[in-house]
This record gives structure tokens, C-alpha cells and sequence, in this order.
């Protein structure tokens, strides 16, 4: 049975770096698939996959990550500097960032708008899409 | 935080007050990309030897390995650099992959534990590089959050990128899609193993380090 967690953001707004990373790792450990609303910052996503590192062993091979963000691409100069605004008032909620394990979640394509995820049945090793 | 801040201080003050002797040029991206092929191309074709061994199995470069003294030329111009050579950035190490490849169990969990030290390694290194090329398999999909993360990490750092599309001689090769993926930066097709568009490639590497 795959478990999906959902973070919304204003559960990790008020948490430092190594707090937000901490509890999506917690999550992801324990088989969880984590959908947190908005991103993480670009040196919090090098520091998750530092922390996956450190935490790597026979049980945990680590994990899948994706982010569909399109809030930036292909707009206009005046929604771009509008989207700016927003982010430096609420933080980085817009998109969704998508966690896994990789012993459940075997691979997630992204395309820019959609994202497959490619996961395995740990008791059955049945593939699913 | 503290250390972007110093790296960025550290690339002002450098350039404020030409103080910078060598360039230290980081070749990164996810594994099997083909760093390791292209940096063997560049040191053979400017130091006559090797930087390390190239395998079809993930991971086959483990430890930050350091080249100094490399200097390129095109035309009059020459370009002087320390070649950073680092292992590939993954999100998931899994030993079991390595013994499908042949490996026996107890040395595939040492090559895991090694490639996570490895990936590690690369991330703590990204304060210190200058200029970055980006080796990205062209055969397989650009879209991936490894290859996002390292350009986003880049860039935040203030960090000169190239890409460089790798193994353009395979069928299944699509720059375009590279293209398409990071369209705000210099993408490069080439074959390192072949060397096919290597001169252009070195002529970006001038333009890259504004040389």
C-alpha cells in the first residue's frame, strides 16, 4: 500500500533549512510519498540530497525527487516581477514537490507539465504506472 | 548560506583585483554522463595523459580528482585552468544495482558507501568553482532534479555554466531536448568519446571564462 503525505506549506514556512529537510526525510523514511506544497530553496534541495546521502544504507537507497513548477516560465515581465512580490511575502509556496523513497519510487519522468510516477510494490515487486 | 556568501566574496574580490592565477573549471552532472570521458579527452589532447578510468558501471569516479595546470588554446588566445573532475550527484545509491553488474555483495556495499562520500564531495565542492561545465547524457531525458538542482545550485552561486549534450555519435542522442530543458544557458553537442565538436566545445570554454 503506498502512503502519500501532503505538507502544506505553511507547515515548514516558519522552519530553518535543516528542520524543513529533517522532517520530509522522517517522512520519506518511513515509506512515506511526500507531496509538499511550493519548493524547497535550490541549496536546501543540494542539502537534501546530502542529508540522502549521509542516511544511505542496506534499507535506504536513497530517494526520488521532482518539482513541477511552471509559475516562471514563459510569462510576461510584469507577472514574473508580481510573482517576485509574492514570494517575498508568503515564501516559495507556488509548485509541488514530490518525495519518495527509491525502494517504492522507482523512477518520476517530468515532462514540464505532467509527472509519471513509476513506483514497485515492496511485498510484490509489481510494477505500476 | 554563509559559505555561498564567502565563494561569491571570494570570486569578487578575484576579479576586482586580478588576483586570480588559476581558474578552477568543475565538470559536473549526474552519473554516466560522461565526465570522465571528457575530461580524459581534454587532458590528453593538453597534457598527453589521462585524469581516470571510464566505466560503463555507475559510479566509477568516487573522489574529487584534481588536474592542475591545463592550459588550452584556440587562435592567439590561451586558457589556463585547474580541471576539477567530480563524481556524479545522485539522489539514490543502491548496492544491489552494482552486483547486477557482476560485483560480489561485500565489495558493491564499499563501492555505495564510497559513491556516497563521492556525492557528497561534490556538493561541498561547489562553492569553490569558477566556471562549471555540465555533462548531460543526450540519449536520456534532460528533465531529471539532479540535473535541475546542480544548474539551480550554479546559478544561485553566481556560477558561469556551460552544458555540454555528451555522446551525440549515439542514435538515441537529442540535443534539442537538452536545449528545451535549460534554455537559458550555452548547450554544446558533443561525442567526448569520439571528440566530435571538441573545438567548439574549447572555443566555449573561452567564451565561458570570458578569455
Amino acid at each position: 500500500m503506498l502512503t502519500l503525505q501532503f505538507i502544506p506549506y505553511h507547515e515548514i514556512q516558519d522552519l530553518d533549512s535543516s528542520k524543513r529537510i529533517q522532517k520530509i526525510m522522517k517522512a520519506v523514511k518511513m515509506n512515506k510519498i511526500v507531496l509538499m506544497e511550493g519548493r524547497l530553496k535550490t541549496h536546501e534541495e543540494a542539502q537534501l540530497i546530502r542529508k540522502t546521502m549521509e542516511e544511505i544504507s542496506d534499507e535506504f537507497k536513497g530517494i526520488e525527487l521532482s518539482v513541477i513548477d511552471n509559475s516562471s516560465k514563459d510569462v510576461k515581465f510584469i507577472r514574473k516581477l508580481k510573482d517576485i512580490f509574492v514570494n517575498m511575502l508568503l515564501g516559495e509556496r507556488h509548485g509541488l514537490t514530490i518525495i519518495g523513497p527509491a525502494k517504492i519510487v522507482k523512477e518520476i519522468k517530468q515532462d514540464p507539465d505532467k509527472i509519471q510516477l513509476l513506483t514497485e510494490d515492496i511485498k510484490s515487486s509489481k510494477k505500476r504506472n | 548560506m554563509i559559505k555561498k556568501f564567502r565563494g561569491m566574496w571570494k570570486r569578487f574580490l578575484n576579479n576586482l583585483f586580478g588576483k586570480k592565477k588559476q581558474i578552477k573549471l568543475g565538470l559536473y552532472g549526474p552519473p554516466n554522463g560522461g565526465k570522465t570521458t571528457l575530461a580524459n579527452k581534454i587532458c590528453v589532447d593538453w597534457l598527453g595523459e589521462e585524469m581516470g578510468s571510464v566505466s560503463n558501471i555507475p559510479h566509477e569516479t568516487r573522489e574529487v580528482q584534481v588536474k592542475e595546470q591545463i592550459k588550452i588554446k584556440s587562435g592567439n588566445k590561451e586558457l589556463a585552468f585547474n580541471l576539477v573532475h567530480t563524481p556524479g550527484i545522485a539522489t539514490k545509491i543502491d548496492y544491489e544495482e552494482f552486483m547486477k553488474e557482476g560485483m560480489k555483495e561485500k565489495e558493491a556495499k564499499i563501492r555505495a558507501k564510497e559513491a556516497t562520500k563521492g556525492v557528497i564531495d561534490s556538493i561541498k565542492w561547489l562553492d569553490d568553482m569558477d566556471t562549471v561545465v555540465v555533462v548531460i547524457d543526450s540519449t536520456i531525458d534532460p528533465y531529471s532534479q539532479v540535473n535541475i538542482t546542480i544548474i539551480g545550485n550554479l546559478e544561485a552561486r553566481k556560477i558561469p555554466v556551460l552544458i555540454v549534450a555528451n555522446k551525440v555519435d549515439l542514435k538515441k542522442s537529442n540535443i534539442k531536448k537538452v536545449q528545451a530543458a535549460f534554455p537559458q544557458y550555452k548547450v554544446i553537442g558533443i561525442s567526448a568519446k569520439f571528440g566530435k565538436n571538441i573545438d567548439q566545445f574549447y572555443k566555449e570554454l573561452f567564451k565561458l571564462t570570458n578569455q
